[in-house]
């Protein structure tokens, strides 16, 4: 064959051999197809135990009753016993070892999440008890009055 | 044309061995492998949410925040609340404001006052990612950073993902963002790392009313995979043909 036609051909097929071989040490060795599609399977196996190792932030009542026997007590036998401690008391994570004391949330802001009263027909948060935010007791802190364990009790 | 015994021999040779050693590139298992690689997974991870019972306090964007290190100021969320009004004069008002990260305080939708005697109907979708069983945002990824696992979630390996944002555009639930600070696509897994511990997703785990809740589709007995399989459950956008894995419950013909 004639010279212009081999030394483009022997290029051609080098620049291939040469992306192969960087591909080669490029792409880890767990890189493939990990089931029974190549469109939906095709990825790095390890990374599916380094989503599994994501820290754990919101630990669960379950935790909280290890130290918190009365608050937790108290708590289950009230209209907000569905209500986790973490939703007002922010993710435990790693309480007590790494954060000595969670802050505590006074706001009206979070009580107003289900109780501000918005008049909507046939939905569940009409059911429950609510207030004008800007009518009733503007200044005050919800849980000066309340307890958020057991709204039913008043603070003294 | 004439050819002599060697040259028939020595090309008869060199064409054996080049059609033979591109299928050396070809990996032969052995039955058991085989079988092992198209087995059905023992779990299959969905969801159902009772629109019913959601009140909108947003508790579970917080947590979902919190839980995942979403930037919790950052205008993106994995998982969101809807607000949907209907008035008498058949408008839908719709919001979402900061993905309703603080709940729905305020009657005011985008800082328009609806007089409650016009409204018809009122309600709270939350949403996630659908962990679909034809993940559009899987087929446009041209790096394989995003994938399918066994038990049905949709991943995203950040360490392989380039940024370039096809599936964000893909997803026709819009559920896939740009994270601001890993600078690649992010979306709700169900909270993979919490389901594979036997853990619910913060997001179930701190709805207060049982609004959201998770299911294995492989366990007959699991109660939820009950409800989902014996009660009158629809998915979004089903027209897509993307066999979307979150069911709703009570879903108005109004929510998009």
């Amino acid at each position: 064959m004639k010279r212009h036609v081999l030394h483009p051909l022997w290029l051609a097929i080098g620049l291939v051999g040469l992306i192969l071989l960087a591909r080669h040490f490029m792409v880890p060795d767990d890189f493939g197809i990990h089931g029974d599609s190549f469109t939906y399977n095709f990825h790095r196996l390890g990374n599916i135990q380094e989503w599994k190792d994501f820290p754990v932030k919101y630990q669960g009542r379950e935790s909280c009753r290890e130290c918190h026997k009365d608050n937790v007590k108290t708590h289950r036998r009230s209209p907000h016993k569905n209500v986790e401690c973490e939703n007002c008391h922010g993710p435990s994570g790693n309480h007590p070892d790494d954060v000595e004391f969670l802050p505590l949330n006074r706001e009206r802001s979070l009580c107003m999440r289900c109780h501000a009263s918005l008049e909507y027909p046939n939905a569940a948060r009409s059911d429950l008890p609510a207030v004008h935010d800007r009518r009733h007791k503007r200044k005050r802190e919800c849980v000066s009055c309340h307890n958020p364990h057991d709204p039913r009790e008043d603070v003294e | 044309m004439t050819c002599s015994r060697r040259e028939f021999l020595k090309e008869a040779i060199g064409g054996t061995v080049a059609t033979v050693l591109p299928l050396s590139a070809f990996t032969f298992l052995t039955s058991a492998e085989a079988r092992a690689a198209i087995a059905d997974s023992k779990v299959r991870w969905a969801f159902l949410v009772d629109t019913n019972k959601c009140v909108g306090c947003g508790m579970c964007v917080k947590a979902c925040k919190n839980e995942n290190e979403i930037p919790y100021d950052a205008p993106v969320t994995r998982t969101w609340v809807e607000r949907y009004v209907v008035t008498k004069d058949g408008e839908t008002h719709v919001d979402s404001p900061m993905g309703g990260r603080d709940g729905f305080t305020s009657s005011a939708i985008r800082d328009e006052e609806i007089d409650p005697e016009n409204i018809d109907k009122a309600f709270f979708v939350p949403k996630l990612c659908n962990q679909c069983d034809n993940p559009a945002c899987v087929q446009v990824c041209p790096v394989g950073a995003t994938y399918q696992t066994g038990d049905g979630v949709v991943l995203v390996d950040r360490e392989w993902c380039i940024g370039c944002g096809y599936c964000i555009m893909a997803c026709p639930y819009g559920v896939r963002f740009f994270h601001p600070k890993y600078k690649v696509a992010d979306k709700c897994n169900f909270c993979y790392h919490r389901i594979t511990k036997g853990l619910q997703p913060a997001c179930v785990q701190s709805c207060a009313f049982g609004a959201r809740r998770l299911a294995n589709l492989r366990d007959p007995d699991d109660p939820v995979t009950k409800i989902i399989t014996t009660e009158r459950v629809a998915v979004l956008k089903d027209e897509y043909g993307t066999k979307p894995h979150v069911f709703y419950l009570g879903l108005d013909t109004n929510v998009r």
